[in-house]
């Protein structure tokens, strides 16, 4: 039970046992284990740290998807940055997680090594400021992440117009989530049971925005917070539905998620993108997935103004960052895990990024 | 990096919070949550409020296990 915090560890261990039943009670009913999947890196970090996956038993096999935004944008797409942050005249303004990322050709961290430009952020708005302070230069976001990101992005390309500036510009990956999910259903490579939703994009659009997984894939769905209590609760409810034969979305996550999300935030992005076909590293091309600059914003659009098209990435052979995030695969099931493949020496993003699956069991699985 | 973090609205200026997140003060802009006032709750994340969150809840969770323990004790089930 290390891990777990001590103030209500009696009261986690008997929601551990109480998993622990209900989970037999559905592998009974399934006729084998209940394969779960959290679709979110802050959860994949939780469940190592806390150790739920060893808490459940046999019973549950939890895998964890597509839910590192990092991880899932495509190698070409870095390549794409690193190619930015090379040019003389230009500025590759990134989130801090997506510096140390393989692409085909390296990674930006390299790329700054080498001369590149690369302008870590922690808001999009700092790429705003520093477009004001260079004007001779051209500043590029490099757009990444799900619902919870991209509306304040979305302010970010709003706010470039607003000021007239001409010399910001962003190179959007920016994906949303309940596709990714329906397309890894429909795949049938791994039987899911359920979904673990992601707490802060679901803060955005809301808990019915999984309602056709439930409803029409037949797959029960569960937004959760992010404490191991918030976490264990929808593990609980989710094997309850697979037991009772239910697949409906619930809430354990009500303090921050409503049914109907954040109007003015979804307002913001969809006043910015429009959705279109977006590749996803290890996974492919998923229709609706992606977040694109809508034409009447097309001027900010960093493919249209520096004439670039996306080149194909390729990933290292010995990475199965694909199959993890997919939810085929555990991170302690890739030959590489550890040895060949290490935080320090990673060679696929799921070992990079803090939020990565591979990067959470290697942090915990000595703890 | 979906990571949204609490903090409490100290004031508000010209549609920037200025927002205690566990003694550090930040500034969130407000375009997607323009409603937060002072002494109000919200979650932050790359510099903007994301939405309102009401502190009462934060206990929610935990109230919830208290339910369940009560459902466990009433079908007699074993604490491990």
């Amino acid at each position: 039970m290390s891990g777990l915090p001590k103030a209500t560890g009696q009261m986690l261990e008997r929601m551990v046992a109480d998993c622990r039943g209900l989970a037999a009670k559905a592998a009974d009913r399934l006729g084998g284990r209940v394969h779960l999947m959290e679709v979110c890196g802050t959860h994949s970090h939780a469940i190592a740290r806390a150790g739920i996956r060893s808490l459940l038993g046999e019973a549950v096999r939890l895998v964890s998807g597509p839910g590192c935004p990092v991880c899932v944008t495509d190698a070409g797409q870095i390549d794409l940055c690193l190619e930015l942050a090379s040019r003389p005249d230009t500025i590759l303004a990134t989130f801090g997680d997506m510096v140390r990322v393989p692409g085909s050709q390296g990674t930006l961290a390299e790329t700054r090594a080498r001369g590149g430009s690369v302008k870590v952020v922690y808001s999009p708005m700092e790429a705003v400021k520093a477009a004001q302070e260079a004007p001779d230069r051209q500043v590029v976001m490099a757009g990444v992440g799900f619902e919870t990101t991209a509306p304040t992005v979305a302010c970010m390309v709003r706010e470039a117009d607003r000021l007239g500036l001409r010399n910001l510009s962003l190179l959007s990956a920016h994906k949303v989530v309940p596709p990714a999910l329906r397309a890894l259903v429909a795949a049938e490579e791994v039987a899911l049971h359920g979904f673990i939703c992601p707490g802060h994009v679901s803060v955005v659009i809301g808990s019915n925005a999984y309602r056709s997984i439930a409803d029409e894939y037949g797959v029960p769905c569960v937004v959760a917070g992010f404490e191991p209590a918030d976490i264990l609760l929808a593990i609980r409810m989710l094997l309850q539905q697979v037991v009772d034969g239910d697949a409906k979305v619930e809430n354990a996550y009500r303090r921050a998620v409503t049914p109907e999300g954040n109007r003015h935030a979804v307002e913001a992005m969809d006043s910015v993108f429009a959705v279109g076909e977006a590749s996803w590293r290890g996974i492919g091309i998923i229709p609706g997935s992606g977040l694109l600059l809508r034409e009447e914003w097309s001027a900010y659009d960093a493919m249209r103004r520096f004439a670039l098209s996306a080149p194909e990435g390729y990933d290292h052979p010995a990475c199965h960052c694909g199959e993890i995030l997919r939810g085929a695969r555990l991170p302690v099931e890739c030959p590489a895990f550890g040895s060949a493949c290490t935080p320090a020496r990673p060679l696929g993003p799921c070992m990079v990024s803090s939020e990565g699956a591979c990067a959470a069991e290697h942090r915990y699985q000595a703890a | 990096m979906c990571l949204a973090v609490p903090g409490r609205v100290e004031a508000i200026e010209e549609s920037v919070a200025v927002v205690d997140v566990g003694g550090a003060t930040v500034r969130a802009r407000l375009d997607l949550c323009p409603d937060a006032e002072p002494g109000e709750w919200v979650l932050v994340h790359a510099g903007f409020a994301l939405e309102k969150v009401d502190e009462e809840y934060a206990q929610e969770t935990l109230a919830l296990f208290a339910e369940l323990d009560e459902i466990k004790a009433a079908l007699g089930q074993e604490s491990p």
